[in-house]
């Protein structure tokens, strides 16, 4: 596609190359009205707002940074930022290690491989509702995993992260693992098959360990893969709101609140506009802060070359 | 499970099989595959045992006596608020969204990815690049601009008004994988057709709808999965009587009124799992073709 094919043909030698073209402006209509009205002008004005007063209906009472005094200063935003950044954090380093993990064993040529990757990656199917309840039922308190654990004779097992404020993160935890981490396994495992068996041929004559290759062959290389499979999940992780409301619904008390339930919350129960708009616009900034790192490493060097 | 451990050392290497390293290997492939089927193991056993035995005891336990009456309830009885018709009406609510807003954004999704790949114009990088930008942006900030525009073209809680929300969420990634494949077909097919005289319908109709259709059953894949499994837009853009089954079921399962049935919940729960899983090993490779288009940038 690089090569440059002829141009004359594409250009100069149609004249009514305007007029056909027409046709995919008047076909892209619909592309240009989403890209424009409501990626861009949609995020403007929810920006603009978030300097507003507004409460019921948006209006123009213009308050400067007062939204965001506020939203700093509310606790449940507060619990809601170090909730995001404990289940973020972990989340990131589990779904990389135990992805990767479970590709590099699925790489191993192994039998049943196929049979293993549809159950490591069918619970990507289902949706953050159906996996939030699910798992909900299995922590249940009184006839979960702890209740069957205490039946077994261990008598003071607590694993109650449902109803217990410092755990229930991992609580979520658990159940976001076992729904996000077939994906980047399959991404990773893509990217595992990409290697050449050369890589490998030349590890073992030098002698190199399989695991020590792993780490310190195929891991850099594979550093484009990684990239993208952490923009991913940092992306799924700012998104995070169906799965705390389907299973834990923020409690006990606030102590499972996330940054994008409390910005639906109050904009659409709590009536409070201004401050939906101005937690709103900090996980943009937050996206902002992750993705344009992001770009320039993937976009910003390989233009140039 | 039993069976991977019975022929797995019974491989085609007799001489490696019971090598320690394999042990390890099938060893925690098997322990973490328990993890993720569990949940739907206990899934199936709670919905199929009665409330008194679920009282009892034991999750993991299989049923003693098999009833299937949870199922029915789930889907013709449970109550949310004061409707009591079960998740039957969810689930019609999602069929009629699923299926214009499948067509309506598949449909635009192809046609601009045509004319990205094929019919460039001035601009037509930069609204992709937006377009693909956008897909970063969090939902939050675009919810209620969105709630705006559908009031003021009347679609607000309509069914309507979540099929277009639908679609303009799902264009992005849909364009990017129309554009990616329509760029792989060779340019001299097009430029043939184009000296023959054929317009930018033509072309599209004749030469590239044919030669998509593997890309149009992994978008369509991609689209069923990610349109029935929505919560989110449900919640914001729809009413009562017009959710979709994935907001009738958390209301059915975390309602506080009434005491809880853990089976009919469970049953439920797996109703509305049902169809992205009857997807999901139906379509086997493809699906992960479409997770894999749907994640890697081309």
């Amino acid at each position: 596609m690089t090569v440059a094919s002829d141009p004359p043909l594409r250009t100069a030698k149609r004249p009514n190359r305007l007029f056909k073209n027409m046709m995919a402006k008047i076909a892209s209509i619909p592309m240009i009205l989403t890209a424009l009205v409501v990626f861009v002008g949609g995020t403007a004005w929810t920006v603009v707002y978030s300097f507003t007063g507004s409460r019921m209906l948006p209006k123009t009472k213009w308050v400067g940074l007062d939204q965001y005094e506020r939203l700093w200063d509310s606790d449940r935003w507060i619990i809601s930022i170090k909730n995001l950044g404990i289940y973020g954090g972990c989340s990131m380093v589990l779904t990389l290690v135990l992805g990767f993990c479970l590709a590099a064993c699925l790489d191993r040529k192994i039998r049943f491989e196929s049979a293993f990757r549809t159950i490591f990656l069918y619970p990507f199917a289902l949706s953050f509702v159906v996996t939030g309840l699910a798992w909900q039922w299995i922590l249940n308190p009184d006839f979960g995993l702890q209740s069957v654990v205490r039946g077994w004779g261990w008598e003071t097992f607590t694993f109650n992260p449902i109803n217990d404020p410092d755990t229930v993160i991992f609580g979520l935890l658990i159940a976001g693992l076992w729904q996000g981490t077939g994906l980047i396994m399959c991404i990773m495992l893509a990217g595992l098959r990409g290697i050449d068996d050369d890589i490998w041929n030349a590890a073992k004559v030098d002698g190199i360990g399989t695991v020590k290759t792993y780490v310190v062959v195929i891991i850099p290389m594979m550093r484009p893969v990684f990239i993208t499979a952490l923009v991913l999940i940092a992306s799924g992780i700012i998104k995070l709101y169906d799965l705390v409301v389907a299973q834990t619904g923020g409690g006990p008390g606030l102590s499972s609140e996330v940054p994008a339930k409390y910005v639906i919350e109050l904009m659409f129960r709590a009536q409070n506009l201004g401050q939906g708009f101005a937690a709103s616009s900090m996980m943009l900034l937050s996206v902002v802060i992750i993705l344009i790192p992001w770009a320039y490493l993937e976009f910003g060097g390989r233009k140039n070359g | 499970m039993a069976d991977i451990t019975m022929t797995g050392p019974r491989g085609p290497k007799p001489k490696k099989a019971f090598s320690r390293a394999n042990i390890f290997l099938y060893g925690t492939l098997i322990m973490v595959s328990m993890y993720y089927l569990l949940p739907l193991y206990v899934m199936v056993v709670t919905s199929l045992k009665g409330m008194p035995e679920i009282r009892m005891g034991n999750v993991f336990g299989p049923p003693m006596e098999i009833t299937f009456e949870p199922w029915v309830k789930a889907w013709s009885q449970a109550c949310t608020g004061i409707n009591c018709d079960g998740l039957s009406r969810g689930f019609g609510n999602s069929v009629r969204i699923l299926i214009p807003s499948l067509l309506l954004s598949v449909t635009i999704a192809s046609i601009n990815g045509y004319a990205l790949s094929n019919w460039k114009f001035k601009g037509s990088e930069v609204f992709f690049t937006i377009l693909i930008i956008g897909a970063f942006i969090p939902y939050q900030t675009m919810l209620y601009p969105i709630v705006i525009l559908l009031r003021e073209i009347g679609l607000m809680g309509s069914i309507g008004g979540l099929v277009l929300v639908h679609t303009i969420f799902g264009m992005p990634i849909l364009t990017l994988l129309f554009r990616n494949y329509f760029a792989s077909i060779p340019e001299e097919l097009f430029k043939a057709a184009r000296v023959d005289g054929a317009g930018f319908w033509q072309i599209y109709f004749q030469i590239m709808l044919p030669m998509a259709l593997p890309i149009f059953v992994v978008a369509i894949i991609l689209q069923v999965t990610g349109i029935w499994n929505d919560f989110l837009f449900g919640v914001i853009y729809t009413k009562p009587s017009t959710y979709p089954m994935t907001v009738q079921l958390n209301n059915i399962v975390n309602s506080v009124q009434g005491i809880k049935e853990y089976n009919v919940n469970m049953a439920a729960t797996l109703l509305t799992g049902l169809v992205p899983l009857i997807i999901y090993f139906a379509s086997g490779k493809l699906f992960v073709r479409g997770i894999a288009a749907g994640a890697v940038k081309g």
